[in-house]
């Protein structure tokens, strides 16, 4: 296995511990001040706002709260948080270390899915040495009060549990299904305490921004999407890998970096994402106009589309957790409908009837998993109709 | 001395609740435990589980079905998982396919007679810059090709990989770790 990262990463020019240290120098708001000011979102996809989630979980008592890091990476065409631990982990650490010190956390967790567990050993040992060195354990950073340490969970495969609250119930001993919120993990979250729970990549982030400050941080990228983010590319260019770029730039830039040019489509957002056609290229990569959780999956000329959706569904329909009946049964129906499609016995009319229950299923689905579901299959759908229809005819001896 | 298999189980169970204590948080541990060493979980097991944590055996088997690496049907000695993610080229994809059913003598969500291999299609795993990507065990092997199938399939004969369903792989720092290889 090579490595995946292609293009120079921030994480790697930030000084060991500096984050850290600059924590301690400070009082407890004001590094939750900084956080909420550098303008730090959630970068697994959730997007929201990190500092707000401190703020919450700070102010609530309770002699046990915790934090947790979301290394499900379960989101198809995602493996930008692959590349942080097995490069960076230390930053994630210490950026957890951190938030624990400012909300009065004394457990931190990595939920690491069942794929990466290779990478354990070398986990291990980075938390070994971050005890060794007194950064984790009994008055962490020669802080006499503050006392925190870092366990490791390995999943047990189920992509919805890189829901926050779906991870929690697994850590409990549950079926990974998600909770109603509120009440938000940052009130009552593992075990009814309060959790702030992060996607590996945000953990890196907060470390660097109390590294660099604040205002560095959220001078960069867009002012509604201040600062970097890494991202997952793949799929037909010629150079996948990991790139981090500000926020704000657009899907031909993008191409142009990766080179991936051709592309009739692409995939912004993973699984859960949505298709850009070529006509829409010229759109910017930020919250305020395409989301994303940061996998870019390029289709190049020769690709179906029908099959990418395809592709999607049948994912959907296996990794529902089946609790609500709008993702459980929506995505199944959607997949046959797909399948409709392929085999040539798909009419106009039937075809406006699934994208009206995609609408439903985006509506109604309790989750933000379900509710993102049929969103590859509308986006693709909505741009490239006219090569869906009138498929071959296929007897489907299923 | 000679236990059962009954008796091993129960042994485990008290075994791992020593370590990993009676609570309800301590349900999936277990079950990994397990599972890992007896390559699934059985009804017998859930029994058991389910009687030291006071709980029923049907909270046990919700959670056991729930999980796609928890199973209460043994698995093949080796699970060979190829990665259906869509960034891969699909002719690539499905040369892999093709030539692992050829060569095993199975088809994709069959084990062999003699138990030693499983073979699966799975999700993305995280790798979809290196496909085709086939998972062996807890071992990652990245743009593989048809005409190195072979050659990974006497691996696991000729017992260079971990057996079992071990998903537990350690490996050194960084990106080329012992447990990921490049065929």
């Amino acid at each position: 296995m090579k490595s995946s990262v292609v293009s120079k990463l921030t994480f790697s020019t930030i000084p060991v511990d500096a984050g850290l240290h600059a924590a301690t120098g400070m009082s407890l708001e004001d590094i939750v001040e900084t956080v909420r000011e550098s303008g730090l979102r959630g970068r697994g996809g959730g997007a929201f706002s990190v500092g707000r989630k401190w703020e919450v979980a700070r102010g609530v008592r309770s002699d046990r709260k915790y934090v947790i890091c979301n290394a499900a990476e379960g989101e198809p065409g995602s493996f930008k948080d692959r590349a942080i631990l097995s490069g960076y982990a230390p930053l994630v650490f210490e950026g957890m270390t951190i938030a624990a010190l400012a909300v009065g956390a004394t457990r931190g967790i990595i939920y690491l899915r069942a794929e990466y567990a290779y990478m354990l050993g070398h986990l291990e040992s980075v938390l070994a040495a971050r005890r060794k060195a007194g950064l984790l354990g009994k008055q962490v950073a020669g802080n006499p009060r503050f006392n925190f340490d870092i366990r490791i969970q390995i999943g047990e495969g189920a992509y919805v549990c890189g829901q926050e609250t779906a991870l929690i119930e697994f850590l409990e001993g549950h079926r990974g299904e998600p909770r109603n919120r509120p009440p938000y993990p940052a009130v009552s979250g593992y075990r009814g305490a309060p959790t702030v729970v992060h996607n590996v990549e945000t953990w890196a982030w907060v470390t660097c921004v109390m590294a660099k400050g604040a205002k560095w941080f959220h001078d960069l990228g867009t002012p509604k999407s201040p600062g970097m983010k890494l991202f997952s590319v793949s799929g037909d260019c010629s150079r996948p890998g990991v790139y981090e770029f500000q926020l704000g730039l657009s899907v031909a830039e993008l191409l142009r970096v990766v080179g991936g040019e051709d592309a009739q489509g692409v995939q912004v957002g993973g699984a859960s994402g949505r298709m850009v056609p070529r006509s829409q290229f010229g759109r910017k990569i930020a919250y305020e106009d395409l989301p994303y959780g940061g996998a870019v999956i390029i289709l190049g000329e020769n690709r179906d589309m029908l099959e990418v959706a395809h592709n999607y569904l049948k994912f959907f329909t296996s990794e529902s957790c089946g609790q609500c009946t709008p993702c459980r049964e929506g995505t199944r129906k959607l997949l046959d409908g797909v399948e409709r499609l392929r085999n040539g016995r798909c009419s106009s009319a039937y075809l406006d009837q699934l994208i009206s229950l995609g609408e439903s299923i985006q509506a109604a689905s309790k989750c933000g998993l379900g509710q993102s579901s049929p969103q590859a299959f509308l986006s693709i759908v909505a741009h490239y109709r006219g090569k869906l229809m009138g498929r071959k005819l296929v007897d489907d001896a299923r | 001395m000679f236990f059962t298999e009954r008796q091993q189980i129960e042994r485990d169970v008290e075994m791992l609740v020593a370590v990993y204590g009676r609570e309800r948080s301590a349900l999936i541990s277990i079950l990994q435990d397990i599972q890992r060493k007896h390559r699934h979980v059985s009804e017998y097991a859930m029994q058991v589980i389910a009687h030291m944590l006071d709980i029923h055996p049907v909270e046990v088997y919700s959670v056991v079905s729930f999980y796609q690496f928890l199973s209460d049907t043994p698995a093949g000695r080796y699970v060979i998982s190829l990665s259906d993610c869509i960034a891969h080229s699909k002719a690539q994809k499905d040369a892999v396919a093709r030539q692992l059913e050829t060569e095993l003598g199975i088809r994709f969500g069959e084990t062999s007679a003699d138990g030693r291999f499983s073979l699966k299609r799975v999700g993305c795993i995280g790798m979809c810059d290196q496909g085709p990507v086939i998972r062996v065990n807890g071992r990652i092997y990245s743009e593989v090709s048809a005409d190195r199938v072979g050659a990974l399939i006497s691996d696991c004969v000729a017992d260079t990989l971990p057996g079992g369903a071990c998903d537990i792989r350690e490996s050194g720092p960084g990106d080329a770790g012992s447990g990921e290889s490049s065929l």
